[in-house]
């Protein structure tokens, strides 16, 4: 089946099988291997994109059920060789230690901050609760969303 | 992990999706958010031959205040049911449960029709429709229907639903006097699904509790009405006491048996935590009278 999607404003149409995910068609189709596939089981968050809008996870999206849709991933986020302040503010606090959850976590927190550009610290944790750090890096995530906030 | 093979159909419509219903019969799914669908087929405990993907039927999509009802369509997410100032006003217990489905990016894309018709025992919203007094609208090849939300939920991911039919609206009752309603959970710390979760509604007259319903899910196999908590409150003065007395009776009626139990719960264990989370119900209804 034929399906149109615009990821990262680039448009695309791509012939899938109806079982086929989104974060297959985004990783293995369209090549765009920043989203991670992490527990494969709609908990941990690594696959999470922007969805019209709308933070999702993307092992959780058949591709058919996102046609037409526009998607964000965090290839998606840097403009003109400028990193996006969220990805500066995950390297200025040390926002990850072995980085596989870092795509996911920045797009839910991007989502976060483009629903409520204030969060309280509370509101940080409680935002992200979709999104595991396997490392258990927490406090420097949530520093870096709050930096981000700031700059934003 | 990819779902094994399926074909795949997109009804535009009601009708169609009806018709496509008929003519695959028990081979057939819908799906709607996929947030229930989509995680089973993934790990083999569903298979079906055939989804019908409804997602795009926008008539089944929204919140409407009809009067003294109000009505949502079978295809509002989670998210937006959460973020309702009507549901919110007129039904909190609803937007309370909502609020604690999954996680965020869940709650974007389930939808409280899925979660209805697929009935997870642990799931949130069944106990928040019941309390509430709900009906879920269904239409068939015969026509529509209407169910309690009190018939509704039947056993073990079982309904009052058809194979052949789909919801198509969830009504929820919020005219009348004075309403005040909660819902509260003890979610399990890895999967955040209710181990126990409690919906409490009261319907207040001043400081007295004219009538009172009581739900829980998590506990048993289905959403169940805490009947020995809600006569316990009926007629009684909006107190601490009167939680108290409704805590104590919240597991009346049911026996050992009556309550799930699993590696992470014994069934001794949700029946204390029945009448902990009846009281925290309660409490965060009265707290918004």
């Amino acid at each position: 089946m034929h399906i149109s999607l615009t990821v990262n404003g680039q448009p695309y149409t791509v012939d899938v099988e109806p079982r086929m995910l989104l974060v297959h068609v985004l990783r293995d189709v369209l090549d765009l291997t920043g989203t991670n596939v992490g527990c494969d089981t709609s908990q941990c968050g690594a696959c999470t994109v922007i969805m019209d809008g709308r933070a999702v996870k993307s092992c959780t999206v058949l591709a058919v059920q996102a046609d037409g849709s526009e998607i964000l991933t965090i290839e998606g986020l840097a403009k003109d060789g400028e990193l996006h302040p969220l990805q500066e503010a995950f390297w200025n606090n040390h926002g990850l230690q072995c980085g596989y959850c870092t795509p996911g976590m920045i797009m839910t927190a991007y989502y976060l901050l483009q629903t409520n550009p204030n969060p309280s610290e509370e509101e940080i944790r409680h935002g992200l609760e979709g999104n595991i750090c396997r490392c258990t890096g927490y406090h420097n995530i949530v520093r870096a969303v709050q930096e981000a906030a700031q700059r934003m | 992990m990819y779902p094994p093979k399926f074909d795949y159909y997109r009804a535009t419509s009601v009708d169609e999706a009806l018709s496509l219903l008929q003519q695959h019969g028990d081979n057939a799914k819908l799906l709607a958010g996929g947030h229930s669908l989509i995680p089973l087929m993934k790990t083999r405990l569903a298979q079906p031959a055939v989804l019908i993907d409804i997602g795009r039927i926008d008539a089944l999509k929204g919140i409407q205040v009809d009067g003294d009802t109000l009505r949502i369509g079978p295809l509002t997410t989670h998210a937006d049911i959460a973020a309702s100032e009507d549901v919110q006003g007129r039904a909190a217990a609803l937007a309370d449960a909502a609020g604690v489905v999954g996680d965020v990016q869940v709650r974007n894309r389930g939808t409280i029709g899925g979660n209805l018709a697929h009935a997870d025992p642990a799931s949130d919203l069944p106990a928040a429709v019941l309390a509430l007094g709900g009906e879920i609208e269904v239409r068939g090849p015969n026509g529509s229907r209407t169910v309690a939300a009190d018939d509704f939920f039947q056993g073990l991911f079982t309904t009052a639903l058809g194979g052949d039919e789909i919801i198509t609206a969830i009504r929820i009752p919020a005219g009348g006097g004075k309403r005040v309603s909660a819902y509260v959970k003890f979610p399990h710390p890895a999967s955040g699904y209710a181990v126990v979760g409690v919906a409490a509604v009261l319907e207040l007259d001043g400081q007295t509790i004219t009538s009172a319903r009581v739900a829980a899910n998590g506990a048993f196999e289905c959403a169940k009405r805490l009947t020995g908590a809600e006569q316990a409150l009926a007629g009684a003065t909006a107190s601490d006491e009167a939680i108290a007395a409704a805590a104590q009776r919240a597991a009346e009626g049911f026996n050992a048996d009556d309550f799930m139990s699993d590696i992470f719960a014994s069934s001794e264990y949700r029946a204390h935590l029945l009448g902990v989370y009846t009281r925290r119900a309660l409490q965060k209804a009265l707290e918004r009278a």
